[in-house]
């Protein structure tokens, strides 16, 4: 059976450059980076010459970047390493799980936190960060995309508001990075983190970018690795592939290929909302990273319809749904003022780079007749049409 | 009947699991489905409930177990969540059943409103023709008839059908109960012969939502964590001329048919006749006045016959662990039909159901009232 994989934001294939890349460093390169011989030096400058790629992605020194074990330890570092108990913290309502539950673990430490409300295409207004802060303010943290809806917050404005306030600025920019440029100057954070596995490196490996000056407290203790920021041997392999997908995602934006995913992506929205009744984009008309689209099909579970596709092969996501935990609506969406049935009628296709014009098109010949058999059998479709007829 | 596209409800024991592997052996092509129902560790913390509770429906390990039956027999196998809609049709009526003074059968609701109703829209939406289940009974087409039949299975011991009386024609239809023909031990054997690595796995036995059996802990620990207090339901125990001879902590705590905890001392043994929700009466009396001869059953769902024109006679099943006896049944109006038995019964329970049967047949059932 044909396999077509439109879930890149859960994770994405290692590029093959990027397993080539890492080869060497499961086999023959096996030094611990720390050590001082031979071995150790080669592991050592595969090291600092990653930690040089991805600083080349976010616009920052190398030494600003420290290796962690993937975007949520990021956004636990950043969150966990700057606020102390009795600050008060602002972020959204639409944030990564990786930063709201740590803030709901800051409010049971005894710190506060304001959970910014975002408008109907999922924006947060940045005056309502202004307004938001208090005199024990001691951090801001808006995601850069959501991982749901591909929308992208004004982290620029933000990031003005809290350098006039003084007040560190982190941005979870998991699904930013590769996908949109990144400039941490230009975004004026003092925190930010990325995630290996959401650009075609391999799971288990990120980064946090850490403006020089910044006092983070680690959380984990032990040697003085990542310049004491991060203890623990590194992952070698992971690192050296994390700085090969970053120099990728650097040449891929000087060929444009950021442009060509968007157009991809609005061939498949295009192409779906032609054939289908009762169907919409969740954040149309908000700014979004070029490989996400988020669509609602009223009157289905976007679990049932979730199946069906990948049971003809096709993976994507309802973006809601976690291993075996309770299935409630997406907080993304519900938080963008939609219904919990349509924020479970909702499905995410996202683009990767290996994805190509070929992919989409199956899709877009796949997901019509399947939701149409789905809604054939649904009860709340059967009843919603009697009634418009 | 092979090259069919079945959806097998898996629930990680040994019954669905050899269901599975027996479809897919025939050759057809199968997708197992769990369905995640209630989240074993939600009331954990709470007075009286476990911290997690294991081997449990819907458990990881279950879940787990499933899954690794997929792998090992080569199907697609998904989890679909209906925790929201378990807890409206399942959990908060059998909280409400018990606080008004009746006995409920969760696995029945379970059944209409979740395994046959969600379950199998979900597995003919992804393409599924049937929906099988590891149940012990059997289904056939009448031609006759033009009906769907119900039958009681080969292994009586392990028999199903009363949880079952409320499946429709149309769902009746669309189910598979591969075991109906055979036994329990034979099952076994069979899921050896797969590789089932579960084959030894012992049978589920309490409502998989009430950890260790105990309703009253669970009613407590729900409530609290819906916010809600217990309402206070308790009142006078009285025997059967409405003479007080005590008083009861709410009628919730008890069941009919009850003898023990009544907290009075009498000569001679005391048992819970009725339960009358208004008044908060517990009305008790000697066992010989346990026995009833009439019932009435409502929300009624026939099977095996599309209307109760004129009186019948059937067995008539009250309870799961119930020998069927004797009966007539004959519908008072639309939705309500009478039970006499030749000879009185003992502790007829509302809330329970009561099914009928002719033979094998299950002719239909309804609610106590």
């Amino acid at each position: 059976m044909r396999r077509v994989y439109l879930d890149n934001n859960a994770t994405t294939p290692l590029l093959p450059e990027v397993l080539e890349a890492m080869l060497p460093y499961f086999g023959e390169r096996f030094g611990n980076a720390s050590s001082i011989h031979h071995h150790g030096q080669e592991t050592r400058a595969a090291v600092e010459c990653a930690r040089e790629l991805v600083a080349g992605l976010l616009g920052c020194r190398a030494s600003e970047i420290v290796f962690t074990s993937g975007g949520t330890e990021g956004d636990n570092l950043a969150i966990f390493g700057l606020v102390e108990r009795g600050g008060h913290v602002i972020t959204s309502t639409v944030e990564h799980h990786a930063v709201l539950n740590a803030c709901k673990r800051l409010e049971e430490l005894g710190c506060e936190v304001s959970y910014l409300a975002v408008d109907g295409r999922g924006l947060i207004d940045p005056d309502d960060v202004r307004r938001a802060l208090r005199p024990n303010t001691k951090l801001i943290t808006v995601m850069m995309a959501n991982n749901e809806t591909g929308v992208l917050q004004p982290v620029e404005e933000i990031g003005r508001t809290a350098a006039e306030a003084d007040i560190y600025f982190h941005t979870d920019a998991v699904q930013a990075a590769g996908k949109v440029p990144i400039d941490v100057k230009k975004i004026g954070c003092d925190v930010l983190a990325i995630s290996g596995h959401k650009m075609h490196a391999q799971q288990g490996v990120g980064a946090l970018y850490v403006r020089k000056g910044t006092l983070l407290q680690p959380m984990i203790y032990g040697g003085r690795h990542e310049r004491s920021r991060r203890a623990g041997t590194e992952n070698v392999p992971g690192i050296v592939g994390l700085g090969k997908a970053a120099e990728l995602a650097v040449a891929a934006f000087a060929q444009e290929e950021d442009k060509k995913m968007a157009k991809l992506r609005d061939q498949l929205e295009s192409a779906l909302l032609a054939k289908i009744e009762a169907a919409g984009v969740n954040g149309a008309g908000a700014p979004r990273v070029p490989n996400t689209s988020n669509i609602y099909f009223d009157y289905v579970e976007g679990e049932a319809l979730v199946i069906a596709l990948d049971l003809k092969g096709l993976a994507v996501s309802t973006g809601a749904a976690c291993s075996s935990g309770a299935l409630e609506p997406s907080h993304v969406l519900t938080a963008m003022g939609i219904s919990p049935a349509r924020a479970r009628a909702s499905l995410r296709f996202s683009l990767g780079k290996q994805n190509t014009a070929e992919d989409v098109d199956f899709a877009a010949q796949l997901v019509p007749p399947t939701l149409a058999h789905l809604r054939e059998l649904s009860p709340i479709y059967n009843t919603a049409t009697a009634v418009h007829s | 009947m092979p090259n069919k596209t079945i959806a097998v409800a898996m629930s990680g024991g040994v019954d669905s699991s050899t269901v599975a592997a027996m479809l897919r052996a025939e050759g057809n092509e199968v997708i197992g489905l769990t369905m995640q129902l209630w989240n074993q560790r939600r009331l954990a913390g709470h007075p009286g409930m476990p911290e997690a509770v294991q081997g449990r429906c819907c458990s990881l390990d279950d879940v787990y177990d499933a899954r690794r039956v997929a792998k090992t027999i080569g199907i697609p196998y998904y989890v679909v969540n209906n925790e929201e809609r378990f807890e409206r049709e399942v959990v908060r009526p059998f909280v409400e059943e018990y606080l008004s003074g009746r006995t409920p059968i969760p696995c029945s609701l379970c059944n209409n409103h979740l395994k046959f109703d969600q379950l199998l829209i979900t597995a003919r939406q992804i393409g599924a023709e049937f929906l099988a289940t590891g149940h012990y009974a059997r289904v056939e087409w009448d031609e006759q008839r033009g009906r769907w039949l119900l039958r009681r299975p080969a292994d009586t011991a392990k028999d199903q059908t009363y949880f079952l009386f409320g499946l429709t024609q149309d769902q009746l239809g669309h189910t598979l109960f591969p075991l109906g023909d055979m036994t329990k031990p034979q099952v076994r054997e069979l899921a050896h012969k797969h590789g089932l690595a579960l084959a030894e796995k012992p049978d589920s036995q309490e409502i998989c939502f009430v950890p260790g059996g105990d309703y009253k802990k669970f009613l407590d620990a729900y409530l609290e964590e819906q916010g809600e207090a217990l309402p206070d339901t308790a009142g006078e125990l009285v025997t059967t001329n409405g003479g007080a001879i005590g008083e009861h902590s709410g009628i919730h705590n008890f069941t009919v048919g009850q003898r023990k905890g009544l907290g009075v001392a009498t000569g001679s043994p005391l048992y819970v006749l009725q339960i009358n929700g208004a008044a908060r009466q517990v009305v008790v009396g000697g066992e010989e006045n346990l026995y009833s001869r009439t019932l009435r059953a409502k929300k009624i769902n026939l099977i095996s016959i599309d209307d109760l024109r004129e009186p019948m006679r059937v067995r008539v099943k009250i309870r799961h662990r119930h020998e069927a006896a004797a009966a007539m049944i004959e519908k008072t109006s639309e939705d309500e039909i009478l039970v006499t038995f030749d000879e009185p019964q003992r502790a007829i329970t509302p809330g329970q159901a009561a099914v009928f049967y002719d033979g094998d047949l299950v002719v239909g059932g309804g609610w106590i009232a």
